[in-house]
């Protein structure tokens, strides 16, 4: 590949920055739910997302992994069907049916052929209020998860990556694993799992998208099965806690030839009234792409990196300005030193007139290729809900991308980037550091 | 959190068990004069266009002490030509809301843009420009030659499980290049120039080297005028060297390796069958180890690997099977899988041979090869929602020899494959054709 795929795990607040000419119809339900829809029955078969707030912010302390491991359960039998039934099933009607856990949110998605949809939400249902937690199946996957993150904690990038939220989230949930640590995974037991079902799967703060061959009235019933027998919620979320790692260079040794470096500073609430801006600011400057900044500064100029990026990292209770790249261990203070310098030059209202008009005809053009195929066209639906975005921002948003002003980046630039804050976690074996 | 694991352990082999989908509408094929194939996917409920290049050249195709070549010169088709500068490929793509990239295989290099479809004609403009106009100055090549290294760095010598997959594929391979990494090893890249690129562009660039691959909201017949105006006017060249590479001799020994690295945090084994490939008219073979993988391995909870060593036995975590099935010369064939905590690689490897045994000796279980056929007929479905998905698979297919017809004709024959030929499939696994591999951590 020419290119490397977004090293960074974003927030899905990202997917939602395209805009298409695509009609989202508003559906409520029978008991009055909501739930946003594309309609469009070319091919016979449906997609489903589910986003249900909390997640793994809902893990107790010491309990890192419990939203994890119950997540990864759901599919392992339920109701009167062992895992291996439950699989059967699913797979005689070609269906899908996944859940995944993560920081803020567990989504469910399903995807479904017309001919058999109703038979698959059955199935979809069973995992939700019925999955059985057999002690063998939380035995299986309980080692599962451990042996990998036995291999996530050797992984250069993951160290990096928990190294950085360990120093700027210290006592916040964002400061451990979503999927926990070998540790905490080990000591989880059946009670933990049975809470975290019922902390994470709520029927109050949940959002809904669906894209393909349903109609308004079939989704709203589908949306009011899958709430009735939830309850509401009623586990504490996290507080806001300000990204505060200290500045300055930590040095993490890993045996390989080149380091990984993870670098930011805090970034910019998922809510602020500069977001936006904020977003195309870091699309010219590392959100992708040979013409950021920085990958014509340390890629395509000097040849000292395949990839850096950089991304706003805005959760619901915490955020980074945060970038990451890999470099040979005899260049990482060069490149640390043109990272710190690219900041300063942002900061000083580097970006010109040409770079806004650039990264705004991108990204208003771009638009269009997010809404691909039914899958993606749910979950952009579920997570603009999620994220509180009005119904009609899918026509809005270009004109909101168009409107902002050269006046705009300079003063958002000058609160983004702190040139002082930067702190760099290093893992390697660099060479020539001070 | 199984089905992570599982997706892991396929990726480090690049080896996907998933079939190819069949077109919803047949796609359009043309060639132009000077022999440049011409594929048309129409697909109209989104105003995007996919446009794609591939050349019939890959890794494999590398001069010996080259290795690496293809894919660096794939780097280099970003720079300046006689036209363009440095940088304005792409500076023009994203001005016009789109994205572009490229990838090198063994068998293939393919450029493609993702764009709106009243761009495409803009798209063909430059990606014919630098089908011949290609000028590398040495302040642009250098530094590229850095950048792949990093990129070996990052993506290779960073991870155990890469290095354990190149040493692999270099053992299964006594003879043939697909023993060698894409990107070549480190040694030889650092000694890749400007010329070497150069040279290796003028030999096997060409139209009549090329299969253009446009998908998205887009007449056919205008595809082609556009395809005349911008691809017609480049003279074919006469000498392209036949791709015949060096051959495997008579494979006589299994090949054993054993790998240890202080980053490895769960050892496993892998192993790797040489295995016969998709041909033009004739897929059953290759059809009949497409769905032994998929009976084999590719269910969390229901393959016959998973079944009998992850639940019945609890001997592992999970345990694999894959098939490379599209390749211009050999294919390969993989079974593996990670020991629970306390059991042995041997122990594990034994158990999984004695799993295939058993299942060449009591055959398919009739219910699941139903319920994998329900799952590739229902994949055709869910495929029609990407034409972008389905150009890739053809252009693939056509860059290794295949048809259209071919690549049409896939899912039928898969869907024909009797339980005869899957047991007959697994029998012809051969461990004197096969390098098997443990990876372990420095304590294990």
């Amino acid at each position: 590949m020419k290119r490397l795929i977004a090293a960074l795990s974003l927030i899905a607040a990202f997917a939602t920055q395209a805009a298409a000419d695509i009609s989202i119809q508003p559906v409520t339900s029978p008991i009055g739910r909501q739930a946003w829809l594309s309609e469009e029955h070319s091919i016979p078969f449906v997609s489903i997302q589910v986003i249900f707030t909390g997640g793994s912010s809902l893990d107790p302390e010491g309990k890192a992994g419990a939203v994890s491991l119950m997540t990864a359960l759901l599919n392992e039998g339920a109701g009167d069907l062992d895992a291996q039934g439950y699989a059967a099933a699913l797979e005689s009607l070609a269906g899908t049916i996944t859940f995944e856990a993560g920081r803020d949110q567990v989504s469910m998605t399903i995807r479904a052929l017309t001919e058999n949809r109703d038979q698959v939400i059955d199935l979809a249902m069973l995992a939700l209020t019925e999955a059985r937690f057999d002690d063998a199946s939380i035995e299986r996957v309980r080692a599962q998860m451990i042996a990998s993150q036995e291999r996530e904690a050797r992984n250069p990038n993951t160290i990096a990556r928990r190294a950085f939220a360990d120093l700027g989230y210290a006592g916040h949930p964002y400061a451990t694993p979503t999927d926990g640590t070998p540790e905490t995974i080990a000591a989880l037991t059946p009670e933990d799992i049975l809470n975290a079902h019922r902390a994470a799967f709520t029927s109050d703060l949940v959002y809904f998208g669906a894209a393909g061959d349903i109609t308004a009235q079939d989704l709203g019933d589908i949306v009011d099965r899958i709430v009735a027998d939830l309850p509401t919620s009623n586990t504490p979320l996290p507080s806001y806690h300000t990204f505060d790692a200290p500045s300055g260079v930590t040095v993490i040794d890993y045996p390989a030839p080149q380091s990984v470096i993870q670098f930011g500073h805090a970034g910019l609430r998922w809510d602020d009234e500069d977001f936006m801006t904020a977003y195309l600011i870091n699309s010219a400057f590392g959100g992708g792409g040979f013409n950021s900044r920085l990958m014509q500064e340390l890629r395509e100029q000097r040849g000292l990196t395949y990839g850096v990026y950089t991304g706003l990292a805005s959760y619901r209770f915490g955020d980074s300005f945060v970038g990451s790249f890999s470099t040979a261990n005899e260049t990482v203070p060069q490149a640390i030193d043109l990272v710190r310098a690219q900041f300063e030059w942002l900061a000083n209202g580097g970006l010109t007139q040409e770079d806004l008009e650039r990264i705004q005809t991108y990204l208003t053009g771009a638009y269009a290729l997010r809404f691909d195929g039914n899958d993606s066209i749910a979950q952009i639906l579920a997570s603009m809900q999620f994220q509180g975005y009005p119904l009609n921002y899918v026509n809005i948003r270009n004109d909101l991308v168009r409107a902002i002003t050269l006046d705009d980046i300079h003063r958002v630039s000058a609160r983004l980037a702190q040139p002082d804050a930067l702190q760099f976690v290093v893992v390697g074996q660099p060479v020539g550091l001070d | 959190m199984s089905q992570s694991l599982r997706l892991f352990a396929v990726a480090i082999w690049g080896v996907a068990s998933s079939l190819l989908p069949a077109a919803a509408e047949a796609p359009q094929v043309f060639t132009l004069d000077n022999g440049m194939e011409v594929v048309v996917v129409e697909d109209h409920r989104a105003p995007v266009v996919v446009h794609m290049v591939w050349y019939r050249v890959g890794g494999a195709d590398d001069p010996a002490g080259q290795g690496g070549i293809a894919h660096y010169l794939e780097h280099l088709m970003f720079k300046a030509t006689d036209t363009m500068a440095e940088g304005e490929f792409s500076d023009t793509v994203e001005a016009n809301g789109g994205t572009d990239n490229a990838f090198t295989t063994s068998d293939y290099t393919a450029y493609y843009q993702r764009i709106a479809s009243d761009r495409l004609g803009l798209m063909m403009r430059m990606e014919a420009d630098r089908m011949v106009n290609l000028r590398l100055d040495r302040s642009d090549w250098l530094p590229e030659r850095d950048v792949i290294l990093r990129e070996r760095g990052q993506r290779t010598d960073s991870s155990p499980d890469r290095q354990f997959g190149e040493q692999m594929r270099a053992a299964l391979f006594l003879n043939h290049p697909y023993g060698r990494p894409v990107i070549g090893w480190r040694h030889e890249i650092e000694t890749l120039t400007g010329q070497i690129a150069t040279d290796f562009y003028r030999v096997h660039y060409a139209p009549n080297n090329a299969i253009l691959v446009v998908a998205g909201d887009v007449q056919a017949d205008e595809v082609l005028a556009l395809a005349e105006q911008y691809y017609g006017p480049i003279p074919a060249v006469e000498d392209i060297p036949a791709r015949v590479r060096p051959a495997e001799p008579p494979q006589l020994a299994e090949r054993r390796l054993r790998m240890t690295d202080s980053r490895v945090g769960q050892p496993y084994f892998n192993r790797l069958y040489l295995a016969p490939i998709r041909r033009s008219g004739d897929q059953r073979e290759a059809a009949a180890l497409e769905v032994l993988a998929t009976l084999l391995g590719a269910s969390s909870q229901t393959s016959v690997l998973e079944r009998e060593l992850t639940y019945n036995q609890g001997l592992t975590l999970t345990a694999w099977a894959g098939y490379q099935s599209t390749a211009l010369d050999y294919g390969y064939f993989t079974l593996g899988a990670m020991p629970a905590t306390g059991v042995s690689l041997q122990e594990a490897e034994d158990a999984m041979d004695a799993v295939l045994a058993d299942f060449i000796e009591t055959g398919v279980d009739l219910e699941q090869l139903d319920r994998v056929r329900m799952q590739i007929r229902a994949e055709a479905i869910f495929q029609e929602d990407s034409a972008r998905t389905r150009a890739e698979a053809l252009g693939a297919a056509l860059a290794v020899g295949l048809t259209p017809q071919d690549q049409e004709d896939w899912v039928d024959v898969v869907l024909s494959i009797t339980p005869e030929e899957i047991v007959a499939a697994a029998r012809s696994l051969d461990r004197r054709q096969s390098v098997t591999g443990w990876l372990t951590g420095e304590d294990q």
